[in-house]
């Protein structure tokens, strides 16, 4: 069904700033290396003050199709769940930005974390029916945390996009989603911050999607982890995914290039998705990738991908492990509600 | 509203992509845009062209007195940068150490919220510079 269909081109991109989650801690008088241990999120990525879902969700665009003509962009889905506008759409102004306007529809996404994947399904199918030569899919998140709430400290800020099209440097094999309404974490309209079910985002939440939708395509394919080099999966901390990868049967060393969330922190719409570009910085050949995200409210989206000869041409001028590495620099508390504008005046 | 929305709209080519024009009579490369080529004047012939979207500082200087709208981001630089075909523009550098910003540093283009109404108005995006 898929046939020849899949990521052509890739780009993945996170904030300069980073604050310790120790320092996080230090505010709240919380014992930040338990904390930190606690989530496996040792820092987060903070957005600048003039950085939002949309400035990533351009950049990382820009770096996905650098190669490709945007004008044969004939869907552009862009995935958040931190929205500059709540009416208008971020998805017209990438579609201007990277010069593939107006000859395409477009629109936002949104499912909590997993946006950015359910806008990689609807490219591919898009894309495998002729609709359209070229299909975009973006995950991209200037992740909210109240202050002092669990959720600010692993909420961090990143994109990441995917060019979906023919002849693919990396071949969707199959797909499988998984979908139920369980509120575990939500954002009422004009509510500032997230509120979430604490314990409840793990077992009935999280590990009960991630799970069957892992074994859903696991079953539709008739594969099992031995048969994938890579898996990644949705990471709201640096624990979640090496539990639920240990109980699908995949080594640590087969997650570990895909977890990101240790150093950025958990980047919403985009963790998954800049796990698969972490993934598609190392590949080769031949070697077999599952994806599985996961979004609260709550579903969960697993993919199989096939890396194919092109790839080593097509990878991300700066790979995502580069990225987080370098050129970063660390802010205080103070600083960072600034940038995050969590002072009542800005 | 302080900013009008049609500028903004107007100008969103320029600013999200650095469109600016280029006058085929006589080859030379306009940013922002303009309508006339003020070498040829008549026999000008102006068409968009895509400008380069690397360049290096010609000049620039650290604003700490910021204008309205840009309070909060003080100290900021503000650069005129020459881009490849030669071509000076205005521009906030961001994202850069301020031992980077000197004459002569290479930067590229970043895209970044330029200003916005206020919480509830519209968002003007558009073209940033980095030191690489």
């Amino acid at each position: 069904m898929f046939k020849n269909v899949g990521i052509i081109g890739y780009g993945a991109v996170v904030p300069r700033m980073r604050i310790k989650l120790e320092e996080i801690a230090r505010v709240w008088g919380k014992d930040g290396a338990k904390v930190s241990a606690g989530l496996n999120v040792r820092e987060k990525a903070v957005a600048a003050f003039d950085e939002d879902s949309c400035t990533l969700a351009v950049e990382a665009a820009r770096i996905a199709v650098r190669n490709h003509d945007a004008a044969r962009i004939g869907a552009l889905f862009a995935g958040s769940e931190s929205k500059p506008y709540a009416v208008k759409p971020t998805a017209s102004i990438v579609a201007d930005a990277i010069g593939a306007s107006p000859d395409l529809t477009a629109a936002d996404l949104e499912f909590a974390c997993k946006a950015g994947t359910v806008g990689m399904q609807a490219c591919m199918a898009m894309v495998a029916s002729g609709m359209v030569d070229y299909g975009l899919a973006i995950g991209s998140d200037t992740a909210q945390g109240r202050p002092a709430d669990a959720l600010e400290f692993s909420s961090g800020s990143g994109a990441a996009a995917f060019l979906i099209g023919k002849n693919p440097i990396v071949e969707l094999i199959d797909t499988f989603s998984f979908t139920t309404d369980t509120p575990d974490f939500w954002r009422r309209q004009h509510a500032e911050f997230p509120q979430h079910a604490g314990r409840f985002t793990g077992e009935p939440a999280y590990f009960k999607h991630v799970l069957s939708a892992a074994k859903g395509l696991f079953e539709k394919t008739g594969t099992t982890a031995k048969d994938y080099d890579f898996a990644v999966f949705h990471q709201p901390n640096g624990k979640f995914p090496l539990r639920a990868g240990e109980m699908l049967g995949f080594e640590k060393e087969k997650i570990k290039q895909g977890l990101i969330t240790p150093f950025i922190g958990n980047t919403y719409s985009a963790a998954s998705m800049i796990g698969l570009a972490s993934v598609l910085d190392v590949v080769k050949p031949g070697q077999k990738i599952f994806v599985v995200s996961y979004g609260s409210g709550a579903g969960s989206d697993a993919l199989a991908f096939e890396a194919k000869k092109g790839i080593e041409a097509a990878r991300q001028p700066e790979a995502v492990f580069d990225l987080i590495g370098r050129d970063k620099v660390y802010v205080d508390y103070a600083v960072y509600a600034k940038h995050r504008r969590k002072l009542k005046t800005l | 509203m302080r900013h009008a929305l049609p500028l903004i709209w107007r100008k969103s080519l320029e600013r999200y992509r650095l469109i600016g024009c280029s006058c085929e009579n006589c080859g030379t490369d306009y940013f922002p845009p303009r309508k006339v080529c003020p070498k040829c004047r008549r026999k000008g012939k102006i068409a968009p062209k895509q400008m380069p979207t690397e360049g290096k500082v010609y000049s620039y200087s650290l604003v700490h007195a910021a204008p309205s709208g840009f309070e909060f981001e003080a100290p900021y630089h503000v650069a005129i940068v020459e881009l490849a075909n030669g071509v000076r523009l205005l521009t906030q550098i961001v994202d850069s150490d301020a031992a980077k910003v000197k004459i002569g540093a290479p930067v590229k283009m970043v895209f970044r919220k330029i200003f916005e109404d206020d919480c509830e108005g519209v968002i003007a995006y558009g073209y940033k510079f980095k030191a690489v």
